[in-house]
């Protein structure tokens, strides 16, 4: 095989992985370092330090639609920033330490878990019984739109929300994905945020966070440049088609086929792992 | 009021990362380009990890080999500017919200910044 039909190849791949991950909500990251590994034989680390940088370029760039629907709060997400990007020092720094197979298997743990995530119901923003205290201090609270009027919401549980997004940034910075499925758990499930701005708001730190992985995997040399090309364009391509796809399409079917995959891919890694073949 | 001036600033960031992927990805792209037009033998050992060449590691190993036109250089300048991006996204919280004079969160966004710039100061 030549360089350019590899190239076309994993551009070709990670466009397919990318959309698929748009219109579930679990992101190309999750797909395509599974991808790269199993079909196309690669080090684990350079799918990893790819990976990372495609989810970069999904995050910011989706950011802008985001924004104009008016769901995202930037001083939650600057504040649980913290968290993250200091988790993903940790999950960086371990990455250089732990071993590519057992990278594999925990990968493969964060798969089935994602796909059992996908599946489940977005919780209906149960309303509050009273303020949590900590986050009026801290003005983690806003308005988001409701059918032409402004709904307003305040954070609870602040500090279950914080470590948990900490353990998110580590998951990000050990396996080179934004760890969407579990950000928006912290903010959605804990925090109690209303599930759009839990999404929104999720999908503008997944770039900061990963920003400081990506630091610590240059210094490492995990970033190979002629791999992360095809696998950056192929996922923004993906991701942008299947954000705008996810809009007026009925993924139900769809959403149910990926997360089949997801979990034979996710029990493929964990068994590649553990048999020393990563 | 406050929630007016909050969106402002919000707009602005989603803006500014819009335009910090768009110039990273037509980087990127012109570097490929170049990568492919330039590689003709066989597929690089993706097998078996190497590290990427110490050229790639620094800002200035990478800035010199774009000014030898090398395709590499060119990709690893676009995953560095896509890299900044966020970080730029952090240092206009810092701005944005002195701007506000909400102090806290102006602190917030420091703490953040500091903890990005660290993680570029690791090496193997």
């Amino acid at each position: 095989m030549s360089v350019l039909s590899f190239t076309l190849g994993v551009f070709g791949t990670s466009i397919l992985a990318a959309f698929l991950g748009a219109l579930t909500g679990l992101g190309g990251g999750v797909v395509i370092v599974p991808v790269l590994c199993i079909l196309f034989k690669m080090n684990i680390h350079y799918a990893i330090g790819a990976s990372l940088v495609s989810v970069i370029a999904t995050s910011s760039g989706a950011a802008a639609s985001y924004v104009r629907e008016g769901y995202s709060n930037i001083r939650i997400g600057m504040f649980l920033e913290v968290a993250t990007t200091l988790g993903a020092l940790l999950g960086a720094y371990l990455t250089a330490k732990v071993s590519g197979n057992w990278i594999g298997v925990i990968f493969g743990v964060v798969l089935l878990y994602s796909a059992w995530a996908s599946l489940r119901k977005p919780s209906t923003g149960t309303k509050s019984p009273r303020p949590d205290s900590l986050a009026m201090r801290l003005n983690l609270r806003g308005s988001y739109p409701v059918e032409g009027s402004k709904e307003e919401y305040v954070a609870q549980h602040v500090p279950a929300g914080f470590g948990i997004m900490f353990v998110a940034g580590t998951l990000s910075g050990l396996l080179g994905i934004g760890s969407g499925a579990v950000k928006v758990l912290a903010m959605d499930q804990v925090m109690k945020l209303p599930f759009k701005v839990s999404t929104t708001t999720s999908n503008f730190m997944i770039g900061v966070t990963a920003a400081a992985s990506a630091g610590v995997y240059l210094g490492h040399g995990y970033i190979l440049p002629g791999l992360s090309m095809p696998v950056m364009l192929g996922v923004l391509a993906g991701a942008l088609v299947g954000s705008r796809i996810l809009v007026n399409a009925d993924v139900k079917a769809l959403r149910l086929v990926f997360s089949i995959v997801i979990v034979a891919l996710g029990v493929e890694m964990i068994s590649n792992g553990l048999t020393g073949r990563l | 009021m406050f929630y007016r001036e909050d969106q402002r600033l919000e707009t602005a960031m989603g803006r500014m990362l819009q335009i910090g992927v768009t110039v990273a990805a037509l980087v990127v792209l012109v570097g490929g380009a170049l990568y492919l037009s330039q590689f003709t033998g066989p597929i690089p050992d993706y097998q078996r990890f190497h590290g990427a060449p110490a050229a790639y590691e620094s800002v200035h190993g990478v800035l010199l080999g774009v000014g030898r036109f090398d395709s590499g250089s060119l990709i690893a300048l676009g995953i560095l500017l896509l890299i900044v991006t966020p970080t730029c996204r952090v240092i206009s919280g810092v701005v944005g919200f002195s701007i506000l004079r909400d102090r806290f969160y102006a602190a917030v966004s420091v703490i953040v910044l500091i903890i990005l710039v660290l993680s570029f100061c690791t090496r193997r």
